[in-house]
């Protein structure tokens, strides 16, 4: 029996005086690759920024590891977060620093390993993501997908039990993407990791997820296996599935007030 | 009008948020500086290192140069204007006291500034646009710990150690005008300038430079930390750094010089 890595209940939050999420339930278990898809704007990314526990939510209950994340001190919260790793949309790596010592950043930090140690594991690393050699380049030299997984092996550095991957295949050519899909799913089996990964690809989502969860504006549509979301009944899943444009009825009164008002923000 | 009215109450609110960030930062530092290897935030002494090489040593060279044209100008003027009732001897304490005292704080405030708050700026300003501030946190690394507090500490460091050089070159500098007319030897001009000098009048500059150092960190990174829209912004926090800082620096040094000078 696997315990739940990721509690989540009843989450809702604000962007401002927008709502984002809308009441989401979540439960992610050990070992499992979850797959978070949704159109852009869905609030799929900001659903995991609050389980890093970097924004404040409005209401709800967020639970990670073990954690409740409301009633962590700021210091635990510090070492929770080192336990989990994360690869950005962008990469994030730090421009300044060569690729080597961006993946061995994290080992510099928080452990009093010597740098013998540092330099052999952080170029471990980089050979699981087939960047081997590649330690003396600058982030500026890399490739979108070599980035990505100068990125990811950033994240792994420190054996996280829970890597929370945005959109890794986003702007990447099919076979590239294709590449960073098997290199998940090689993760996974190699090092038992449990992974959160947000992506609107739906043939990236299809290929690694063990479950789908899909959020439509701030509301989870369905939760299930590859085959329950392809055989899904609901309407916007299927639009999702078949790349249909959202044919939401326009309100006539609201549409003239966004035109005409001064200082209208949509709420 | 009442866009007019709305416009200088946002900024006044913004300016106090920018104070409240630059003080919070401040306290933050010091915090991180004390307790951050209980929590594994610990300070790494090399990144002050290469941040006093960078901010003090780096600056060196445009730091002696223009102490000593400062030296220079200084005699020229005082010279002249001392000319008139007969008191050019007196060009030397006059050069030695307000070099140390005024001239080598502010000047030197102001070139740091140019360089290095400029440069801290960019560098966080840049950082928070390519998402790598929100990199640092997720990994647990905070922030203020890793960005700020080295370039704040090599600032109080590397300051007061430029505020001695210059003031030595700025008197070598107001040496090489004036010893010609008051027929000194330079040996003799230096000694009798050192001799002059009270150790208040060193402090005092040393003291200023040390708040200008912590102005110039503060302000350099509250506004990097705060931009927004791009490169664009990047450009712009840099400038805003720039004029902040030292526009901060001429008003605390007129402050600090009032209050120094009071008691002393």
């Amino acid at each position: 029996m696997s315990t739940d890595l990721i509690t989540i209940k009843k989450l809702v939050t604000h962007y401002g005086e927008r709502k984002i999420l809308d009441g989401v339930d979540l439960n992610v278990k050990e070992g499992e690759i979850r797959v978070i898809m949704g159109g852009s704007g869905s609030g799929k990314s900001t659903l995991l920024w609050h389980i890093m526990g970097l924004y404040q939510a409005t209401s709800g209950f967020i639970s990670v590891l073990g954690h409740d994340m409301d009633k962590l001190k700021f210091h635990e919260k510090h070492e929770l977060l080192r336990k989990i790793g994360v690869s950005f949309q962008n990469g994030a790596l730090f421009s300044s620093m060569t690729v080597g010592e961006n993946v061995a950043f994290p080992l510099t930090e928080f452990t009093d390993l010597d740098e013998n140690t540092i330099r052999i594991i952080s170029r471990m690393k980089l050979e699981v993501v087939n960047l081997g050699g590649f330690q003396k380049l600058m982030p500026s030299q890399l490739s979108g997908g070599m980035i990505k997984r100068a990125a990811l092996a950033r994240a792994i550095v420190m054996d996280p039990k829970l890597l929370f991957f945005d959109e890794p295949s986003a702007g990447l050519d099919p076979v590239v993407a294709s590449e960073i899909d098997d290199l998940i799913l090689k993760l996974r089996d190699a090092m038992g990791m449990t992974m959160v990964v947000v992506t609107h690809e739906l043939d990236s989502a299809f290929k690694i997820a063990d479950k789908i969860t899909v959020l439509d504006q701030g509301k989870i549509l369905l939760t299930g296996t590859v085959e329950e979301v392809k055989n899904s009944k609901i309407q916007r899943v299927q639009d999702l599935l078949e790349r249909r444009a959202r044919n939401d009825t326009v309100d006539p009164e609201e549409y003239l007030k966004r035109l005409t008002q001064e200082n209208y923000t949509i709420s | 009008m009442k866009s007019v009215i709305e416009k200088i109450g946002s900024s006044i609110v913004l300016a106090i948020e920018r104070l409240g960030f630059a003080v919070r930062l401040f306290f933050d530092s010091f915090y991180w500086l004390f307790f951050g290897r209980k929590y594994k935030q610990k300070l790494r002494l090399a990144q002050v290192a290469e941040q006093v090489r960078v901010i003090g040593f780096d600056a060196l060279p445009i730091v002696m140069a223009l102490a000593f044209v400062v030296g220079v100008m200084l005699s020229i003027q005082l010279l002249y204007a001392f000319a008139d009732f007969g008191a050019e001897s007196q060009v030397l304490l006059a050069i030695a006291k307000s070099v140390t005292r005024e001239f080598s704080p502010l000047i030197i405030g102001i070139i740091v500034a140019g360089r290095s708050g400029a440069a801290l700026a960019a560098k966080i300003g840049s950082q928070v646009v390519s998402q790598e501030i929100d990199a640092l946190r997720v990994m647990g690394v905070v922030p203020v710990r890793y960005l700020v507090l080295p370039p704040l500490l090599g600032l109080i460091i590397s300051m007061p150690l430029l505020i001695l050089i210059a003031d030595f070159m700025a008197i070598l500098g107001g040496a090489f005008f004036s010893i010609d007319k008051l027929d000194m030897s330079l040996m003799a001009y230096m000694n009798e300038s050192f001799d002059v000098l009270a150790i208040n009048d060193i402090t005092q500059g040393l003291v200023k430079s040390v708040v200008f150092g912590i102005i110039i960190a503060l302000v350099g990174a509250t506004t990097g930390f705060n931009v927004t829209g791009g490169a664009e912004g990047v450009g712009k926090a840099t400038t805003t750094a720039v004029v902040a800082s030292i526009a901060t620096i001429v008003v605390a040094d007129m402050v600090f010089s009032y209050f120094l000078t009071q008691t002393l």
